[in-house]
């Protein structure tokens, strides 16, 4: 009897551990996706939502079963806004955590500081800063990739429409940090491509309270439009100031207009204020089967639910590059050299939140000005421009 | 021609008030103490932070905010004494400096935690459309921010020169020792100029928030301009610092509208500078008061 | 005696640290440690030693960085020579900083320094190439022809540069001009009696702290190959005091131990997101509360205590 009860006990604890060791074996490798964002210092207001948007996917993905059953696990790092912690963000998700991709920096000038590791480590990298330089010279960028739209395309959005306005004369209205700095130098560069003048070229700074000097300048060099780069609150100040000095020409801003809160702070102010933006924060306004819409749909409401804050246009990066990688891992597994190329190749009319995308051999960015809509506020809203 | 400079007058005006207050927060606590407080900046940022909270946030009428902001951040001026500079008492320069960059760190780092980074607004005092002089606009709030920085400077002038409490404050910088020998207690008095301090710098930033809009970071950008404005004035002269404030916000914004605007913020630097190497006492400073300090 | 024992140990640490430790990772935020370290021992010399206060130490650290970077990257100058430019400038500024803060003291010459450091970030944001957009390419580090790839060669490179300027400033330290200008710390009026001269000297301190600054900035330009001027700020000054408090402002060693607490601990402060600014603060006042005199003088005042 005692030999038969052995047995029996024998034949459970092995069938146990075969029924352990099994599960084991179904728990599968998770995929570890690195991200370097400004959480912190002058430019969160890039990184909190991009950060914030790549948990959520991460989490969203994890929920419905993973990529082919592994589970995704996203590593993000804070750069303080430095290109200095950047290089160690990078080492450290390259080093400790062997990610097999790493999305963002934040801004340009950790992307390019980060650029010469990720090449060294042949490790794919989707920037979500918009500098030019991140992708080109294309030759020398052959592991890197960015979702941002080239500060480039929204100047010539805002170009084209003032084309077709027939305006010739504008001033221009900086903000002295990097993201103004990249508007203005384009602002100055394309306007004779479209037969426009900069009479005026004014700037501030990050903290400034008050802009009426330099927009007074403005009208009083005879422009016919204020075009205004920045983000963060001086947008708002223009804004008002615009506003209350009863200008008389219209106020062009940058694609970082494109937050509610602006509309929120600005109040009535904010009234015929124009800008192209993404089309995140104009989806309720498109036609029903515009590639784009459901995704956005998604995003908006999703990301309003857990957060209880709309993303912005900058977190919409943070997602199409997170998506990337996600979909590259999809359909090639945790290959680096594998996943690059099929970032580079098989992106093709790829509808994502910051546009659609046409990744090749020559750009890696795959989106032009035509990412954007022209939209003008009317009461508290956007409208999309025709 | 005339309006023109006229609106570049109102702007330096706007953003000269705000410095004025902050500088005249920085003469409080040096005047009692011999410190520069450099967490200035963060009680300005609170009174804005924590008026949107109260008016906002919990919807409480206008005046009950006001007050109670002002207590919140006299509080954490008082706080701020008792555990970080009172047991510093002897300290040498360097850390006392220090200190005080380490609270506006804290402060920060709880305003940041608590208020997010965005940028925080709330109606101005009244509503209506923004008044024009010869030309100029000028928006009511600033109106009320000039009134309201007048009216702080007369209020803490005659405080410090008709009452016991404020005479008695001037005394502890000057020569704690012989303000103790008199009877002072200069340990309250300290306690005293950073509960001031601390709601002067509130009331600007209460004051400022709906023109300039207000976030957890903008602290060290207004102490450093405040800061300009003290030296300027002479630090430890109150009318001074006021004085100062104003010439460096008219300064910078007639730069701004005659030179460049991409140098303007240098002006004040260059201004502070140019005063320290040639006349370290202040445009209404004296030698002779130089000497007297302990720093 | 003492001294060459101190000098021994740390020379075998850094010849061994890159052999034990390979991970890139660490080897950055030693390399980093080291470009602080430089930082430091500036300030300390200029500020414990000479006993004048600066808040500036950022401008020659931007000065180090761009001139270096410019002259590699824009006329093709070898990087030895463009670090050598790039002191020089600095040392000019230096002069043309300490020469009217003379006869500040006190808050005075703090707040000086401080519209100094200011200043050269204004400068550097409206004239720098690529504005506050900053500009990269700059070329690694090489010597006569020998590129600097690896982060165990930078780390090497650095931190025996680190070992070298030790052992110079206690030669200075120690020498008779080391003697005067800590004469000048205790009493000005004093040295001057003496017959020192206290002009000279302060401006001599200025310069030394400017050189090391801008060495460190140099560094910091052709390791990272992209700067910009966000990373020579006011907060940047304020990071390099607070190295030089905590390490202790009276001891050149407390520099390196400040160096490389402040470097690390970010890095340790990784996990708590948003709440490491506030930590960091509190940890900061806790040195500033609790360990006055810094790290390494109270440690060797309470090793010296219990006989050791």
């Amino acid at each position: 009897m005692k030999v038969k009860g052995k047995c029996i006990l024998k034949v459970l604890v092995v069938s146990l551990m075969l029924f352990l060791v099994a599960k084991a074996g179904i728990a599968k490798e998770p995929y570890k996706i690195g991200a370097i964002f400004s959480v912190t210092g002058p430019a969160s207001f890039l990184g909190e939502p991009e950060k914030n948007t790549v948990i959520m996917l991460a989490d969203q993905i994890n929920k419905a079963g993973g990529i082919n059953g592994h589970p995704v696990e996203v590593i993000v790092e804070d750069d303080k806004s430095d290109e200095g912690q950047a290089v160690l963000a990078a080492k450290k998700l390259l080093d400790k955590d062997k990610v097999i991709a790493i999305i963002g920096p934040s801004i340009t000038g950790s992307s390019m500081a980060v650029i010469p590791i990720v090449q060294g480590a042949k490790t794919p990298l989707v920037s979500v800063a918009a500098g030019a330089g991140i992708t080109t010279p294309v030759n020398e960028r052959y592991w890197v990739f960015k979702t941002a739209q080239y500060d480039v395309s929204a100047v010539i959005a805002i170009y084209k429409y003032m084309q077709k306005k027939g305006i010739k004369k504008v001033g221009i209205i900086t903000i002295t940090n990097a993201f103004g700095d990249q508007g203005r130098k384009a602002l100055l560069e394309l306007a004779p491509k479209y037969g426009i003048t900069v009479v005026a070229d004014e700037r501030y700074g990050p903290k400034d309270a008050d802009m009426t000097t330099q927009l007074t300048k403005i009208k009083a060099a005879g422009a016919q439009a204020v075009i205004n780069w920045s983000v963060g609150p001086t947008q708002v100040i223009v804004t008002k100031n615009w506003h209350d000095l009863k200008l008389g020409i219209p106020l062009y801003q940058s694609h970082g207009w494109g937050s509610k809160k602006n509309l929120e702070l600005a109040g009535p102010a904010a009234e015929d204020v124009i800008a192209p933006l993404g089309r995140l924060v104009v989806w309720d306004k498109l036609p029903d089967n515009h590639p784009q819409k459901s995704i956005l749909k998604k995003y908006e409401t999703d990301y309003k639910e857990r957060y209880k804050t709309e993303p912005g246009t900058f977190g919409g990066h943070a997602y199409d590059a997170f998506m990337l990688v996600v979909d590259a891992l999809k359909h090639v597994g945790p290959d680096k050299q594998k996943i690059r190329d099929y970032i580079e190749n098989n992106i093709k009319n790829w509808p994502g939140i910051s546009g659609i995308y046409n990744m090749s051999k020559e750009d890696h960015c795959g989106m032009d000005d035509t990412a954007f809509e022209m939209t003008i506020v009317k009461k508290g809203d956007w409208e999309i421009l025709k | 021609m005339f309006s023109l400079f006229l609106q570049f007058l109102l702007s330096g005006i706007t953003v000269g008030a705000v410095y004025s207050l902050v500088g005249l927060g920085f003469n409080i606590i040096y005047n009692a103490t011999s410190i520069i407080n450099l967490a200035q900046g963060e009680f300005v940022v609170m009174g804005g932070l924590v008026m949107w909270f109260f008016s906002q946030s919990l919807h409480m009428p206008f005046f009950l905010s006001v007050i109670l902001t002002i207590l919140v951040v006299g509080l954490v001026g008082l706080i701020m004494e008792r555990l970080t500079i009172n047991p510093l008492k002897n300290a040498d320069l360097l850390l006392m400096i220090m200190i005080t960059v380490a609270v506006s760190i804290v402060l920060r780092g709880i305003l940041m935690f608590k208020f997010g980074k965005d940028p925080y607004n709330y109606p101005p005092f009244t509503t209506g459309e923004p008044i024009m002089i010869f030309g100029a606009v000028i928006q009511q709030q600033v109106l009320w921010v000039l009134g309201i920085t007048l009216a702080c400077i007369g209020l803490i002038f005659l405080f410090f020169n008709k009452t016991m409490l404020g005479k008695a404050m001037s005394a502890c910088a000057v020569n704690p020792t012989a303000a103790k020998l008199v009877g002072i207690n200069v340990s309250r008095m300290i306690m005293l100029s950073f509960v001031l301090s601390a709601i002067l710098g509130a009331i600007g930033g209460i004051a400022i928030t709906p023109i300039s809009l207000m976030e957890y970071d903008k602290g060290p950008a207004l102490a450093v301009k405040g800061f300009c404005a003290a030296i300027m004035g002479g630090l430890g002269n109150s009318m001074g610092a006021v004085i100062g404030g104003f010439i460096i916000g008219i300064l910078e914004s007639l730069t701004a509208g005659y030179i460049h605007s991409g140098f303007k913020d240098a002006i004040a630097l260059i201004i502070m500078l140019a005063i320290l190497f040639f006349k370290p006492a202040g445009l209404f400073g004296s030698k002779a008061s130089l000497s007297v300090r302990k720093f | 005696m003492k001294k060459h024992v101190n000098y021994l140990v740390f020379i075998i640490l850094i010849i061994l640290f890159p052999i034990f430790i390979t991970e890139n990772y660490t080897l950055s935020i030693a390399i980093f440690a080291g470009i602080n370290t430089l930082l430091a021992m500036g300030l300390s010399l200029l500020m414990g030693y000479a006993g004048q206060a600066s808040l500036g130490q950022a401008g020659f650290y931007g000065i180090g960085a761009y001139i270096s970077a410019i002259l590699a990257q824009k006329f093709g100058m070898p990087v030895l020579l463009s670090f050598c430019i790039a002191a020089l400038v600095s040392a000019l500024a230096a002069i043309l900083l300490a020469i009217p803060a003379l006869r500040l003291k006190g808050h005075y010459l703090a707040v000086a320094t401080l519209g100094f450091g200011e200043i050269i970030y204004i400068l550097l944001n409206e004239l720098g190439p690529g504005g506050p957009s900053g500009f990269g390419d700059i070329p690694n580090i090489s010597f006569f022809g020998y590129k600097l790839t690896s982060p165990r060669e930078y780390f090497y490179v650095i931190w025996g540069t680190v070992f070298v300027l030790i052992i110079f400033s206690y030669n200075i330290i120690n020498s008779r001009i080391g003697r005067a200008m800590r004469a000048i710390h205790d009493t000005e009026i004093g040295s001057s009696a003496m017959g020192i001269d206290v002009a000279g000297l302060k401006i001599k301190a200025f310069i030394l702290s400017a050189v090391y600054a801008s060495i460190a900035g140099s560094f910091y330009a052709h390791y990272v190959t992209f700067i910009s001027p966000t990373s020579f700020s006011l907060f940047q000054s304020i990071l390099i005091l607070t190295m030089v408090v905590i390490g202790g402002a009276s001891n050149l060693w407390g520099a390196v131990v400040g160096a490389v607490i402040i470097t690390i601990l970010p890095e340790l402060l990784r996990k708590f997101d948003e709440l490491d600014v506030l930590i960091y603060g509190l940890i900061l006042i806790f040195f500033l509360l609790f360990l006055r005199k810094g790290i390494v003088p109270t440690l060797t005042e309470r090793l010296k205590r219990k006989g050791i």
